[in-house]
This record gives C-alpha cells, sequence and structure tokens, in this order.
C-alpha cells in the first residue's frame, strides 16, 4: 500500500513536468517576452527602454533554458525556464505581473472562500442528486420518471450563465431576500452564501441526476437484485439496502477525484457573485493579462488533478475490498 | 465585373470542409448496407427526427451564413484601385434584408414603435417634454401608434400565419410526395399512413415539428420588416438579427473543433492501441499530462498567447471581420487540441480490442503493413464511437463557448455568439424598468439549438451503440471534459 503510494507520487512528477514544459511552450515560444511588454505597455509608441525596465523588474531578460554567460549551475539557473517553471514546484510562485503582489500569500488567502461555496455545493448536491436518481430508479417506466428524465435533458440544455442570471434577478432583485453579490469573512458569510450554493445546486441538477439515474439502473438489473426479489423484499427496500450500497461505489470513487479540485473554485460563479475566492483571482489575471498568475494557476490545478486521481485510487480500497493495490 | 466578389473566410472554408466529410461518410455508408441499418434506426425514433428537423433549420441558418461576398461598388465611386465595397455581406445578410442596417438609437422593447428609455423632446412649438421617442424604424409606417399599434401587429400575424400554413402545406406535400414514389405507392395512401402515424420513419412528428416552426418563425421573419420582433440592444441593433447571427458562431465551434480534435484522436490513439510498447507509453503520457491541466485554465492561457500574437500583429488583418474570424479559428483549433485527449484514450482501449481479432490476424498473416491494417481494419470498426462522441460532444461546445466568452477567452467581441449576447445582456437585467429581451432571445435560440442537439444525440447513440452508452460515462471522456467547462468548473 505504501509502496504504491510513493510510487504513485513519484509518477506524478514526470506529468508535473510536462505540464510545467507545455506551459513554458505556451508562454514563451509562440511570443518572446519582448511581444509579453509590448502588450502591457501599450503596442504603440513604446521606447525599447521601457521594455527593458518591463523584462528586468519581471526577471523576463534571460535566456529561456541555457544562460551560456553564467558559471557552473547558474547555466541553468538564471535562465526563464528555471525561475518561471520550475520554481513553481517549490509552490514559489512569485509575484504578479499587475499588481506586485506575493501569489503564494493570495492563493491561500483565496482557497477559503472558494471552498466555502464549493464544498456545501458538492455534499448538498450529492445527497440531492442521490436521493433524485433513487426516486426515479423507484418509479422507473412511469410518468414520474419520464418527467424527470425530460426535466433533466432540458435543464442540461440551459448554459449555467442563465442559472446564475436568472437566480440573481428572482431571489436578490424581485424577492430582495439575500444580497445580489459580494462576501464577508467568517460567520457573516452565510448570507451572502446562500444564493450562490442554491444557483451551483440547481445548475448541476440535469447533468448529475441523469447520469445517478443511469448508475442505479444499471446496477438494478444484475442479478443479486433478482435473487433479493425472489426472496420477497420490497422494492424501497432492494433499492436502499442493496442497490444503493453497491451504487455507491462508483458514485463515490467518481467524486474523490474532484474533492481537491472545490478548491479552485468556479470561474464564472465567483465572478458573477463577487466572491474573492481563485476562480474570480483567475478571471480576473486573465482580465488584466497577468501571465505568471495564469502559469500558477495551471501548476496548482494540475497537482490538485494529479492528488485527486491519487486519492481515487485510494478510495477504491477502502469501499471494494475485492480491489488490492500493489 | 461581377456585381458581387465572394469572400472565404478561414472558418467557412472550415465549414466547407466539414460539410465535404459529411457527405463523403453519408455515401460511404448509404453504400453499405451493416453500416445503413443502425441510421434506419435513428430515422425511425420520433426525438431523434423531430432534433434533426430543428438542427437542420439551424444548420441552412449557419450555411447561409458561410457563403461570404463583398458587394461592388456602383461604378465611377470606386476609390483607390478597388471595385469593391469593404465590408463582407454573407446570404443570410441579403435574406434578411435590411434588419443589418436598422438600427435604433438604443434599447428598444419588441414591437416597439417607442423607445424603451425617456428622452427629451423638442416639441414643435418650441417646448421642451419628456417622453418615449418615435423610433426610426420600429413602427415607423404607423400613423398614429396609440390607434393602429395592435390592430396591424394582429392583422400582420395573421397574414404572416396564413403564409406559413402555405408554406406548409407546400412542403408537406413534398415530403409525402417523395416518400410516396420511393416507395412507388399513391400519395394518399402514404399521407393517411403518415397522418395515422403507421408510417416507418415518423414523418408525422416532423411535419408537425415544421408547422410549429414556421407558426412561430414565418410571422417573426414577416414582421421583422416594419418592427423589431425582438427588441434592439444597447447600441440599437435588432436582437432578432443578432440571434440569427449567433447561430453560425455556435455550429462552427461545434463542428470545427471536431475537425481539429479527430485527427490527433484518430492518429495517436489506434496507433497506441496497435503498436502499444513505446508508442503507447508516449501516447498515454501525452494524454494523462495534458488532461491533467484544467480544461478552462489551458485554454485560457492558450488564448490569452493568441492575443498577444494579434495583438502585437495589428497589421496582419484586413478587417475587423477577419481578425474576428482568426480568432474563431484560434478558439476552434486551441478547444480541438486541448480536448482530444478523452476520445483518444477511448480508441486506444477499442483498438486493444479490436487488434486480437481473427480478421486483424488473418490481415497480419497475410503480411499487410501495420498503417494499412489499421486504416482498412480499425478505423471503421471505431468509426461509431467517433460519431457518437462527436454528437455528444456537439451541445457541450455550444455551451462552453458562452462561458469562454464570458471569461474573456471567448470569441472576438466583434463577433455575434450567443456568449456576447449573454454577456452584454447580464448587466440589463439589473435595469430599471428590466431589459429582457436580449437574454430571452439568447436563451430561447440557445436552448432550441442544444436541447435538439442533446436529443439527436442520444438517438444516435442509441441506435450506433447502447453499450457505448455506459463506457463513455464511465471514463470521464471528452463530454463530461467540455461538459465541466461548460459550467464553468474544472473539469474532472
Amino acid at each position: 500500500m505504501l509502496r504504491y503510494l510513493v510510487r504513485r507520487v513519484l509518477y506524478a512528477f514526470p506529468i508535473l513536468i510536462g505540464v510545467n514544459i507545455i506551459t513554458f511552450a505556451l508562454f514563451f515560444v509562440v511570443n518572446t517576452p519582448d511581444d509579453m511588454a509590448r502588450m502591457q505597455l501599450g503596442v504603440k509608441r513604446v521606447t525599447p527602454e521601457a521594455i527593458e525596465n518591463w523584462k528586468r523588474d519581471r526577471e523576463y531578460d534571460r535566456p529561456l533554458l541555457w544562460n551560456a554567460d553564467a558559471e557552473g549551475i547558474g547555466r541553468i539557473r538564471d535562465t526563464i525556464f528555471w525561475n518561471h517553471s520550475i520554481r513553481l514546484f517549490s509552490f514559489d510562485f512569485g509575484r504578479a505581473e499587475s499588481d506586485g503582489r506575493e501569489i503564494g500569500h493570495e492563493i491561500l488567502a483565496r482557497m477559503g472562500p472558494s471552498f466555502a461555496i464549493a464544498l456545501p455545493v458538492f455534499l448538498v448536491g450529492l445527497a440531492t442528486y442521490v436521493s433524485f436518481a433513487l426516486v426515479m430508479a423507484l418509479f422507473r417506466a412511469t410518468t414520474l420518471d419520464l418527467f424527470g428524465v425530460v426535466l433533466c435533458v432540458v435543464a442540461m440544455a440551459i448554459s449555467s450563465m442563465f442559472y446564475i442570471i436568472g437566480g440573481q434577478f428572482l431571489v436578490s432583485k424581485l424577492w430582495n431576500l439575500v444580497p445580489i453579490s459580494g462576501y464577508a469573512s467568517g460567520l457573516g458569510a452565510w448570507r451572502f452564501m446562500i444564493l450562490p450554493v442554491l444557483v451551483g445546486l440547481v445548475s448541476n441538477f440535469g447533468e448529475a441526476g441523469r447520469w445517478y439515474r443511469t448508475i442505479f439502473l444499471e446496477e438494478i438489473q444484475k442479478e443479486y437484485v433478482r435473487t433479493a426479489r425472489a426472496k420477497g423484499l420490497s422494492e424501497w427496500r432492494i433499492l436502499v439496502h442493496h442497490v444503493l450500497r453497491n451504487a455507491l461505489i462508483p458514485i463515490l470513487t467518481g467524486v474523490v477525484a474532484v474533492i481537491p479540485l472545490l478548491f479552485l473554485g468556479s470561474l464564472v460563479m465567483e465572478s458573477f457573485f463577487g466572491i474573492p475566492g481563485l476562480g474570480s483571482y483567475t478571471i480576473d489575471a486573465i482580465g488584466a493579462q497577468d501571465f505568471t498568475v495564469v502559469r500558477s494557476m495551471v501548476f496548482l490545478g494540475s497537482l490538485l488533478y494529479i492528488v485527486g486521481l491519487i486519492l481515487t485510487d485510494l478510495s477504491y480500497t477502502l469501499v471494494d475490498p475485492r480491489i488490492r493495490l500493489q | 465585373m461581377l456585381p458581387f466578389r465572394p469572400v472565404v473566410l478561414g472558418t467557412d472554408l472550415l465549414v466547407f470542409a466539414m460539410m465535404a466529410c459529411v457527405l463523403a461518410f453519408a455515401i460511404y455508408t448509404m453504400r453499405r448496407e451493416h453500416l445503413r441499418a443502425p441510421w434506419r434506426k435513428v430515422a425511425g425514433s420520433a426525438t431523434g427526427m423531430v432534433a434533426a428537423t430543428v438542427l437542420a433549420v439551424f444548420v441552412t441558418v449557419g450555411i447561409l451564413d458561410s457563403l461570404h461576398f463583398q458587394r461592388a461598388l456602383p461604378p465611377g465611386s470606386a476609390a483607390e484601385g478597388s471595385h469593391y465595397a469593404p465590408d463582407v455581406l454573407s446570404v443570410l445578410d441579403v435574406a434578411t434584408g435590411s434588419l443589418r442596417t436598422r438600427s435604433e438609437k438604443t434599447f428598444s422593447a419588441p414591437f416597439a414603435a417607442y423607445g424603451h428609455a425617456k428622452e427629451t423632446l423638442n416639441e414643435v412649438d418650441g417646448t421642451q417634454s419628456r417622453a418615449q421617442p418615435r423610433l426610426r424604424h420600429g413602427g415607423a409606417h404607423l400613423r398614429d401608434p396609440a390607434r393602429e399599434h395592435h390592430a396591424d401587429i394582429r392583422s400582420r400575424v395573421a397574414w404572416g400565419v396564413a403564409l406559413a400554413g402555405m408554406l406548409w402545406v407546400l412542403v408537406a406535400s413534398l415530403i409525402i410526395g417523395i416518400a410516396a414514389a420511393r416507395r412507388g405507392r399513391r400519395f394518399a395512401q402514404v399521407s393517411g399512413a403518415v397522418w395515422q402515424g403507421r408510417h416507418e420513419t415518423p414523418l408525422r412528428a416532423v411535419l408537425l415539428t415544421l408547422a410549429v416552426l414556421l407558426i412561430v418563425f414565418v410571422p417573426l421573419a414577416t414582421l421583422s420588416h416594419v418592427y423589431h420582433v425582438l427588441g434592439t440592444d444597447k447600441v440599437g441593433q435588432d436582437v432578432f438579427y443578432l440571434a440569427l447571427k449567433s447561430i453560425r458562431t455556435a455550429l462552427v465551434i461545434g463542428t470545427a473543433t471536431t475537425l481539429v480534435m479527430l485527427p490527433f484522436a484518430l492518429t495517436l490513439g489506434i496507433a497506441a492501441g496497435y503498436f502499444r510498447g513505446w508508442v503507447d507509453d508516449v501516447v498515454q503520457y501525452l494524454y494523462t499530462t495534458l488532461s491533467s491541466i484544467p480544461g478552462v485554465l489551458l485554454i485560457a492561457a492558450a488564448v490569452l498567447m493568441m492575443q498577444v500574437y494579434m495583438d502585437t500583429r495589428p497589421d496582419r488583418f484586413q478587417s475587423v471581420v477577419h481578425r474576428a474570424d482568426f480568432r474563431l479559428i484560434c478558439l476552434c483549433v486551441i478547444l480541438g487540441v486541448t480536448s482530444w485527449t478523452g476520445l483518444c484514450r477511448l480508441l486506444r482501449g477499442e483498438t486493444m480490442k479490436l487488434r486480437e481479432l481473427e480478421y486483424v490476424q488473418a490481415a497480419q498473416a497475410f503480411g499487410i503493413g501495420p498503417w494499412r491494417i489499421m486504416l482498412r481494419h480499425v478505423l471503421p470498426n471505431v468509426l461509431h464511437i467517433v460519431i457518437i462522441t462527436t454528437v455528444l460532444n456537439f451541445s457541450g461546445l455550444v455551451l462552453a463557448e458562452a462561458v469562454l466568452s464570458y471569461v474573456g477567452v471567448g470569441v472576438d467581441p466583434a463577433m455575434n455568439s450567443f456568449g456576447t449576447m449573454i454577456n452584454a445582456a447580464r448587466l440589463e437585467m439589473a435595469r430599471e424598468p428590466v431589459v429582457w429581451w436580449s437574454l430571452a432571445a439568447a436563451f430561447a435560440f440557445q436552448l432550441l439549438l442544444v436541447l435538439s442537439a442533446n436529443l439527436f444525440a442520444d438517438a444516435v447513440r442509441d441506435a450506433l451503440d447502447p453499450r457505448v452508452q455506459a463506457t463513455l460515462m464511465r471514463n470521464a471522456g471528452w463530454g463530461r471534459f467540455v461538459a465541466r467547462i461548460a459550467r464553468g468548473q474544472a473539469p474532472r
């Protein structure tokens, strides 16, 4: 078990290096740092000195991969690749290009609000969708089931932005129940959290409800359900005691991968509701064309994704004793 | 000199290429009975055919909007050697008449004859008053809107519905006539069968859908010449026109991305599954790495870099249209290059199964080269997976476009799309009185497109391979990837 874990963690390194190479190629090979400087300083009427200054302040004035002028280890370390890509491995993200703030601090401070919205959406959502799918499975092939499927299919066809705009309009503007957007630290945040959580629940409903229903229906066709029926168990008892337990294996292992990514938050939701999380941080960085922040978020995102994959493998052994990791 | 000069934009080429692909595939399928059978099943499903009818209308609008040209300038006015007007028009622009140019000053409600907001008006006698101004074009033919407005709309709607009815009878008899001729039966016989729902293809559902579409859109189209049927937006553009123009963008994103993605997924997936060994290792490493980067972030990073490239070379683009078009192509390429991993994984798994089968081993024993085997024996047998993923992902891409445009990494702001419409309209709901029509129009058009695409995709999937459903969903494949982006979250 431990050996497997160590091997998985070691296996993550080549992938992260690959991610870094991809982002590095994307950011520095397609465009030179001069292009970026010109972009930031305004394309027209920019002096070469201003470009040089901009590059020096942000440590872009070095060779890309190999510094022939430097001595010894400096040949590799005094390069853009080392300073802007390899350093990410020690969580040294550097400073933002637009406002010069420490990116590491910002990320730590903004993880909280993102998580505060994403966790309730995740937990309440899981419970809601699973119970909805369970009811649909109980009434399968009836009008109620058909109605539920139609509801899911229509809900899937609506862009998440409409749920947000509609929710804000109905709940905040017409009914005046909660503030339209904003955030407060500490316990006062609950007033700002209700609407985003509600909208998050509704906007995922179609896809998740339909998916869980498929899982339940697949499980119901298995042999052990027939045995349980032959024993004379009631349909509800079969569903809750047998089907639900077995269906939870694919459901739980499927959602474990998402848990680390909850920290990243949702781009659109956070920017619509003005939540100071990592999602709105990324959107602001994209708007301000802050390449360092975007690069850091790419690294963080893939790191969390890989952590999610490892957690998935672990969760398999926990919920399904037939699977052994070696 | 021709009265117009055709202009082929980059995305037009992609649209034509996609059409050529679909056509080639249709011909290939028509000649083989075992491939035709599942499509006959699609044709037999009522929801599938209804969805296909709606999609066909959308695709027609999109193709009309992809035929671009420049008008010739009147002789004598040709300046600096150019004989053609600088603005690039499409056939749709001509078909919708003056809809493109009839813009107001600012917001106006659907069917309105007066502006939405009050303005200070100079009366004839020199005094000033605050009132809603008459619109320049909307209801301009009315002498006294207060009295004539409703009666005018009513009579025009009645005319439109009558026209729709006539059109429907025409189209319906054409379809039934073709169906009758193909089976060699009498017209009355077939129409009776269709009406009672006994015909083998659910033509009744198709004809009813056509009836609904015609009754809604023909009156809208006839009324749009004298009113702004869906209102006008902040800068006074007709929302109905904007919504029609957005259809092409959605279709291009949904199809061209697949066109870009397919070569990667097909070659890498099949090669990895067939060769195994180091090829498999490299491909697996590639797709694990790519798919571990959260989709929106990778797309955002790539689009940012494309923006830098475009902004530092402004002289490369002839006009705003060319610039917006280049950006749309880039977006499709970026979406395609970042999203081939899911399909690649599926194809690799399927190829690994296929290469152990007898007919592949027989081909190997005959000494046929690996590339030929992959092309002749493996590729045709994984095509159903390709088709299912393609249609399943179309709607996800249409939804993703809106979100990407909101994030600021979508289409060019000058390009009409559902994303730009929603983006511009989202602050209008906070106005007093509420401006709801832009958002409602974007909502209705996008919902109709995505819903019919989803239903069609379901019908295709059920017909082509019911087993794939579970695998596709389990594998956290491309569909889920795109769907997660569409919801604005990091993909699983």
